[in-house]
């Protein structure tokens, strides 16, 4: 069997190449995303963003 | 340092406008990147091939080599908005170089660690001190140092300065790390998708690749366009406080 789900002494390597990138680019999203929130409340917190 | 009302209006005119073309752009832009990436993964993980020499290892590519590429093109995109800061004073380039610096620091460390674990199973060590290594480590540096000098300031406005003639400068590392392969014995192969005479990968592998690149460049500017939003708002909430 070949593929991502093979079964290989080097398939550790591959796993954690891709679950590495995985938590780092989903933790960098979900960061931005808070960010964006907390930022537009506090904005409209101080009156300052318009209705959207 | 109170900016006067013409730099006060300057500066809201054009990120005015950004933010409603963000605001336009930025779902239809994540649901491609989110459908992209899907696309990039089926093919990297279940349609490409094992390599004849590598055999399952050569999947890290296609998240090592877009992340390696996308690190180098962001710092190109860092000193761009440094010198449009500099040069012209561009309010928004300054919030979109704070924006964007995080996300190559990312591309930049996915880069170093998938190569390592790229490194161990191939060349038998996670870590050597090679040219191509060595640049590349100095490059997630140069994130971090543009990182820690934007906020190093009281006066947002000293940062940006500071960080952009930091990102000038190590512009140079950018051809460094290209040609490192060809400039020094390295342990690390030479190019072989952007090389004279063409691409020395086969279609099989060279096509997840192209795809993941494609997929991680939209989530590149999907993120940029989203946290230049928050930088405009941040810059706000400071200049109202």
């Amino acid at each position: 069997m070949s593929g991502f789900f093979a079964s290989g002494p080097h398939m550790p390597f591959v796993w954690g190449a891709y679950a590495v990138t995985f938590v780092v680019l989903a933790a960098l999203v979900l960061l931005s995303v808070a960010d964006r929130r907390r930022a537009r409340r506090e904005l409209a917190e101080r009156g300052l963003e318009r209705r959207r | 340092m109170a900016p006067s009302r013409a730099s006060n209006l300057h500066f809201l005119a054009n990120p005015a406008r950004f933010r409603r073309f963000s605001a336009a752009v930025l779902p239809a832009l994540a649901v491609v990147t989110a459908l992209a990436l899907a696309v990039g993964l089926y093919f990297a993980t279940v349609v490409s091939p094992p390599d004849y020499q590598q055999g399952e290892t050569v999947r890290i590519m296609f998240v090592h080599v877009p992340s390696a590429w996308l690190s180098m093109a962001g710092y190109a995109l860092l000193a761009g908005l440094g010198a449009s800061l500099l040069v012209w004073r561009h309010p928004l380039a300054a919030l979109m170089a704070r924006a964007s610096a995080p996300i190559g620091a990312s591309f930049a460390a996915i880069c170093l660690i998938t190569g390592s674990l790229w490194g161990r199973p191939m060349w038998g060590a996670y870590w050597a001190w090679d040219a191509r290594l060595t640049s590349m480590l100095l490059l997630f540096f140069l994130y971090l140092g543009h990182i820690a000098l934007s906020r190093a300031y009281d006066d947002p406005e000293r940062g940006d300065r500071a960080a952009a003639i930091l990102s000038l400068v190590g512009l140079i590392n950018l051809p460094i790390i290209k040609f490192s392969v060809d400039w020094w014995n390295t342990l690390h192969q030479p190019a072989s998708v952007a090389r004279l005479g063409g691409p020395a990968i086969h279609s099989s592998i060279l096509v997840p690749l192209l795809i993941m690149f494609a997929a991680l460049l939209l989530l590149y500017v999907t993120l940029v366009l989203l946290r230049t939003e928050t930088e405009i708002d941040r810059r706000r909430l400071e200049a109202a406080a």
